[in-house]
């Protein structure tokens, strides 16, 4: 055992000795691996900001993984369950299994006066946790909170365009904008949100109560919200079945109750598979070219060795530690090279420009992924054993007689 | 009892579309603990084959050599590495020290095949050596800043570090001048005296030849004695 330990701490120093010796040829060789190593890690790194950047974009559309969607109607017709009662069954059925993140969702329209007219805008009548529960990037001011229901002026949250329709006023101003309906009430701004899409028009958030009153009862009534909820993806389904009887009993006979997932994480194993697959078969490349450089270089080296691995065999060097000792040259070059091409790829990934480019509107910006970090020296490990077999197995072929006459 | 032992030893090189080539024929060689043995020869008369086989870097086709009591034909191909590194050390013509890298860090090269002790404070003992062959005041110099003595004066101290049975010299004096060479012998008789080791030294020049106790001759692969200094001299 101790000999094993000093035969591999002496295989390290030799390698190490060896890299010494020959730095400026190591470091020409190992620029293309350190080249190879950043472009692999820094596209990871950035595959998972623009994951998270597309994971986000998904949740901010159908809810972050497992939101249920609960629906009520009458099979018969295809016509919505009269919405108070739907309400209440829900809202029992959700406090029986604990579930605390839930918002109803309208998806409506109002008319406002803007400085240039009257405009139709399109509003999303939700409760506050819609905000956790899709992940609203909300850019200036704030999501609602629960008391927001009690505001005489109802709050709104909208995007870039409906504060541009409103010439162009700051959030610091308060700007308020009036409502039309049953009961019209001048409206004020509490947050802003980017714009989904460049051409997009004026759009606003408002709390489910305060567009009832607004709008009338009716209008929720014929609207009618369906519920969300947020609950563990591992027991969605079987949450999702429960709901279901559990409030198709307490609606009775001739309403049919329907629970569907909405979230991406619903459809298939894993959506972003097709990103990654594509990621990594660039980054595969990138890094086999530069393993190809370096394998040339180590076998043209080994072969100008050969005479000093004679000397070497005849001090006692067995076939098995030669060979050990250049594979560990290759490695331990290569892993160095790792090191600076992981440091430089977190560089590049964290640098603000590249977070400003690959990760706007992202709420949660990811750290940068330890997997990339690891698979960067994994491969640089990998690139070195499988550059330096080829050098190794030659310097173990070599004839010691032959060699140190060489 | 013999360090090592050649019985029978017969060296052939296969030939294509000709009859096999006899480099050494029923060599029988002792060397013993203490030795200073000289072997000489002509170019050609199979002089390295011999020493390449007393160093176990070569095999015998036929016939057996004896590592104190075990017929290395048993050992493994690593255990006979192991064993070359533990009790041989070679001195080459050609000083054969590695480029790059300093005198002490060509002595402490064998000794980064040794365990225990030998390894972990093989730069102690590596300075030791060169200090004992003269070069202590030239530790970090390069092989190619040093003169033809110098080179063969570090290389003797890597034969030596690791405190070898025996010491296998191939033309030792073969790369210097008439006096530097007999200054460097001198120094390697001297060394290897005090160290207990047996040395082992081929040539062509008599003068080094006869600075040994016991002289053989290698004529056409057979292995002579050549009688005493004075008549290998003459």
């Amino acid at each position: 055992m101790r000999n094993a330990a000093t035969g591999f701490v002496g295989a390290v120093v030799e390698a190490w000795a060896e890299l010494r010796i020959h730095r400026t040829r190591v470091l020409l060789s190992l620029i293309g691996v350190a080249v190879a190593v950043c472009a692999l890690t820094t596209v990871v790194g950035l595959g998972a900001v623009a994951e998270q950047a597309q994971r986000e974009f998904s949740e901010r559309g159908g809810g972050r993984p497992a939101t249920l969607s609960i629906s009520s109607f009458a099979p018969d017709t295809g016509m919505p369950a009269p919405y108070t009662e739907s309400r209440d069954a829900y809202a029992k059925a959700l406090d029986r299994y604990g579930v605390t993140y839930t918002s109803a969702v309208l998806y409506t329209g109002l008319r406002a006066q803007f400085p240039d007219g009257v405009r139709d805008i399109g509003v999303t009548a939700v409760e506050a946790d819609y905000g956790t529960m899709h992940r609203v990037p909300v850019q200036q001011g704030r999501w609602f909170q629960d008391a927001d229901s009690a505001r005489l002026a109802p709050a709104l949250v909208v995007n870039e365009a409906f504060l541009v329709a409103l010439g162009g006023v700051e959030l610091s101003a308060n700007p308020t904008v009036p409502l039309l309906g049953l009961n019209g009430a001048t409206a004020v701004v509490t947050g802003v949100l980017p714009n989904n899409y460049p051409e997009e028009g004026p759009t606003a958030y408002m709390l489910l109560d305060a567009f009832e009153r607004v709008a009338g009862p009716d209008a929720v009534a014929q609207g009618q919200p369906s519920l969300e909820a947020w609950v563990p993806p591992e027991i969605a389904d079987e949450l999702a079945e429960r709901l279901r009887t559990d409030i198709a009993s307490d609606l009775g006979d001739g309403v049919e109750v329907a629970v569907n997932r909405n979230d991406f994480a619903a459809f298939g194993e894993d959506p972003f598979l097709p990103i990654k697959l594509l990621v990594g078969g660039v980054a595969a490349l990138v890094l086999l070219l530069g393993a190809l450089g370096l394998v040339n270089i180590s076998l043209v080296t080994v072969r100008q060795r050969i005479r000093e691995i004679g000397v070497r065999r005849s001090f006692g060097a067995t076939a098995g530690r030669v060979f050990f000792a250049v594979l560990m040259e290759s490695v331990v070059a290569t892993m160095a090279a790792g090191v600076v091409g992981v440091l430089a790829a977190v560089a590049i990934v964290k640098s603000p420009f590249v977070t400003d480019a690959i990760g706007r509107g992202v709420v949660d910006l990811p750290p940068f992924p330890l997997d990339a970090a690891i698979l960067g020296l994994a491969a640089s490990l990998f690139v070195g054993a499988l550059a330096g077999l080829l050098p190794a197995i030659v310097a173990v072929r070599v004839k010691v007689i032959d060699a140190i006459r060489y | 009892m013999s360090l090592v032992r050649l019985e029978g030893v017969t060296r052939t090189i296969p030939l294509p579309d000709a009859p096999p080539l006899t480099i050494l024929t029923g060599v029988d060689l002792d060397v013993n603990a203490g030795d200073h043995i000289s072997i000489v020869g002509r170019s050609g008369s199979g002089k390295s084959t011999l020493l390449n086989i007393l160093g176990l870097l070569d095999a015998p086709t036929t016939g057996r050599i004896l590592l104190g009591d075990t017929d290395v034909s048993t050992l493994s191909a690593a255990a006979r590495d192991r064993a070359r590194g533990r009790d041989i050390g070679f001195i080459f013509q050609q000083f054969n020290l590695l480029s790059g890298r300093s005198a002490l860090e060509n002595v402490m090269t064998p000794l980064l095949y040794a365990s225990g002790r030998q390894f972990w404070r093989r730069s102690a003992i590596a300075a030791e050596m060169l200090d004992r062959v003269g070069l202590g005041h030239r530790l970090t110099a390069m092989p190619e800043k040093l003169s033809g003595g110098e080179q063969q004066r570090v290389a003797i101290a890597r034969a030596l570090v690791r405190s070898p049975r025996i010491i296998l010299a191939d033309e030792p004096t073969g790369a210097l001048d008439v006096e530097t060479g007999e200054t460097v012998m001198g120094l390697l008789d001297e060394v290897a005296r005090t160290a207990g080791s047996a040395l082992v030294t081929i040539t062509h020049d008599p003068h080094v030849a006869a600075l040994a106790e016991r002289h053989y001759r290698l004529d056409h692969g057979v292995l002579l004695p050549a009688g005493s200094g004075a008549e290998v001299t003459a």
